[in-house]
């Protein structure tokens, strides 16, 4: 599958493409087939998303998941501080990354 | 301490309406990313792994405490609650918001601080030594210097588009504190015939490429210092390449020219540089050196040390550091706790630490490269009650210099441009070494991390490298041996094929063992590695 990400521009936070919005929640991610190019030209350019950008992902029983591990980290937030991550309560939400 | 006169606040200002102004705009959609990009970098402002990143110049890492406690302050409303002391002497925050970053900046510069020049291809942040003004071993401050040569650099029309960013330290003793040969330009104030003179050795550095700086000029007079690295500059902006980024570093200009024709060059083109008369007037030097007077310290203070506590004795033993006036000492805060981030300090540590400096260290404080902060000014008298106040905020762990002081880059947990992360494997490392009996048993042992080939963890320059590489979509990390960043410099040796996140920790643990068993008397492990070479450590590592 694959998936479109990029940055909110006013706060810089990891945002990805649902289909119909952005959402900081990889788990509501959309694959976007061969689609993401256009997808992004118009998001840009409407200043919905900064700096977007189309990954490799695969399809998991958790949602989608990021083929690469910089993707990943991305996508909870730094493995060394959980309590910064987007599941400060989940001890095994690093085990996801790695 | 330097303190901006009327042209710093103007300067400062006009970039941060400016600044305001581009962020505004941006905001608004009248600009894209692409024309915002540069114009944000010129402000230290990076969009890294999970948000905006801001890098906020420490010139030469000398901060007072009201300083300090506005970069508590910084982290306190507009980041996280911590902020990530870094190998060029600066301080990072991780979440930084855009629509906040003009505020920061018009917080920093009501502290006289800024974030300009701590990106794009321009001279940096000066780095210096962070016991400058306090060391016994250094025949002048060098911090009057580092300061002229921060004005000079400061937006310097010609030297605002370099082919690469440009980095230059400057020391004025022998022990060479701030990995000075590893910068672009490394700059020793040195003592001739009793004249000070400035030692240039240009063309250092670290990254894909690492070098060490040749001597291009022994002694130059402090009065054409400016004139010479002025021209220093302009033969690298007019030969450097802008063709290869990866070879647009001077290092990569004076390797292919040679430093004998490099040198050349540069003395041919100061000859002309010295007829415009940029070097300061003596007055104007003199204005800014009297700002670093040294504080009036009490030579007959208290020499003596009560050392009757013991977990007291062995941080004093370890982190505490000679003084050049007698009952005196320079404090040493490790911000490297077994098992924490290297570099992070709370915005409560970073508020204890401006306390301590205001009342107990005539309100100075030094960022070191190496991601700890020190105390320059300290009564040997005070040592005791700084030290419970350090202790109580998780920030006495007595490692420096220990394998436990990691130097570590935030590789791949908060780097966009890392392909592994460093700050786990510090971590391992730490925790494996952990006790301190063990670490002082290994003694010095300086142990850098970087998470790509960038280089910002000088693992090129430890005595132990690690280079984190992506191997096929997995973390891999490389092993070096023998590097240094001081005095004794030299460039670490990659040991063989690379390890996984715990068997990097485990090669390091047989290296440590077959040092203890290969020294002798009096050897640090770097010596060791220079005496018996790689192979007992590679049949060590690899059987």
């Amino acid at each position: 599958m694959k998936l479109l990400t990029g940055n909110d521009l006013k706060t810089g936070f990891v945002t990805w493409w649902t289909g119909a919005d952005w959402s900081l929640h990889i788990e509501d991610a959309a694959d976007v087939g061969e689609a993401g190019e256009a997808i992004l030209a118009v998001e840009e350019a409407a200043r919905r998303v900064n700096a977007p950008y189309i990954i490799a992902g695969e399809a998991t029983a958790e949602g989608p998941r990021p083929a690469h591990i910089k993707d990943r980290i991305r996508a909870l937030g730094p493995t060394v501080r959980p309590d910064l991550t987007l599941k400060p309560a989940d001890p095994a939400a690093g085990d996801w990354v790695i | 301490m330097y303190k901006y006169d009327e042209y710093d606040h103007a300067m400062v200002a006009a970039r941060v309406a400016e600044f305001s102004d581009q962020v505004k705009r941006r905001l608004a959609g009248e600009i894209t990313e692409d024309q915002f990009k540069p114009l944000r970098l010129m402000n230290g402002l990076y969009l890294q792994l999970h948000a905006y990143m801001l890098r906020v110049a420490v010139p030469y890492g000398t901060l007072d405490g009201r300083q300090m406690r506005m970069l508590a302050h910084i982290a306190r409303k507009y980041d996280r609650d911590y902020g990530h002391f870094t190998t060029r002497q600066n301080i990072q925050y991780n979440w930084i918001k855009l629509e906040d970053a003009p505020a920061i900046l018009e917080d920093l510069a009501s502290v006289e601080m800024h974030a300009i020049q701590t990106s794009g291809n321009c001279i940096r942040n000066i780095s210096s030594d962070q016991w400058a003004g306090a060391a016994a071993d250094e025949i002048t401050d060098p911090r009057p210097w580092a300061e002229l040569l921060r004005q000079w650099s400061s937006f310097h029309p010609e030297f605002s588009y370099l082919p690469r960013k440009f980095k230059i330290a400057v020391i004025a003793a022998d022990e060479d504190r701030a990995a000075m040969r590893l910068h672009d330009i490394g700059i020793q104030i040195v003592e001739k015939d009793g004249v000070h003179g400035a030692a240039f050795y240009v063309g250092g550095g670290m990254g894909r490429t690492p070098m060490i700086a040749p001597l291009i000029k022994d002694f130059v007079p402090l009065d054409d210092m400016l004139s010479y690295a002025e021209a220093c500059l302009r033969v690298y902006n007019r030969y450097g390449r802008r063709d290869n980024i990866y070879k647009a570093r001077i290092k990569i200009l004076i390797h292919e020219l040679g430093a004998d024709e490099y040198r050349r060059q540069v003395e041919e083109e100061f000859v002309h540089v010295k007829s415009l008369g940029i070097d300061p007037p003596k007055a104007e030097f003199d204005r800014i050196a009297a700002q670093f007077a040294p504080p009036a310290l009490d030579a007959s203070a208290l020499d003596a040390i009560d050392r009757s506590d013991p977990d007291f004795a062995v941080w004093v033993d370890q982190n505490v550091a000679a003084h050049k006036v007698p009952g005196h000492a320079i404090v040493n805060i490790s911000l490297k706790p077994v098992g924490g981030i290297p570099g992070d300090a709370s915005s409560a540590q970073i508020d204890l630490m401006a306390d301590l400096a205001e009342t107990y260290s005539h309100d100075e404080l030094r960022v070191t490269h190496a991601q700890n902060i020190v105390l320059p000014h300290v009564r040997k008298a005070d040592l005791y009650t700084i030290w419970q106040a350090l202790d109580a905020a998780g920030l006495a762990t007595p490692n420096l210099d220990l394998i436990s002081d990691i130097i570590a880059c935030p590789g791949l947990d908060y780097c966009s441009l890392a392909n592994a992360r460093s700050i786990p494997v510090a971590q391992k490392i730490a925790t494996r070494f952990s006790d301190l009996g063990r670490q002082k048993e290994l003694g010095e042992l300086k142990l850098k991390i970087s998470g790509c080939i960038n280089a910002c963890g000088h693992h090129h320059a430890g005595h132990i490298g690690i280079l984190g590489v992506d191997r096929k979509g997995t973390e891999n990390y490389q092993l070096l041996l023998g590097g240094s960043g001081a005095e004794d410099v030299s460039l670490g040796t990659i040991t063989g094929p690379g390890f996984d996140e715990d068997g990097i920790v485990d090669a390091i643990e047989r290296v440590t063992d077959k040092y203890l068993a290969e020294r002798s008397e009096g050897e640090r492990f770097v010596d060791t590695f220079r005496r018996v070479g790689m192979a007992p450590f590679k049949e060590a590592i690899y059987g």
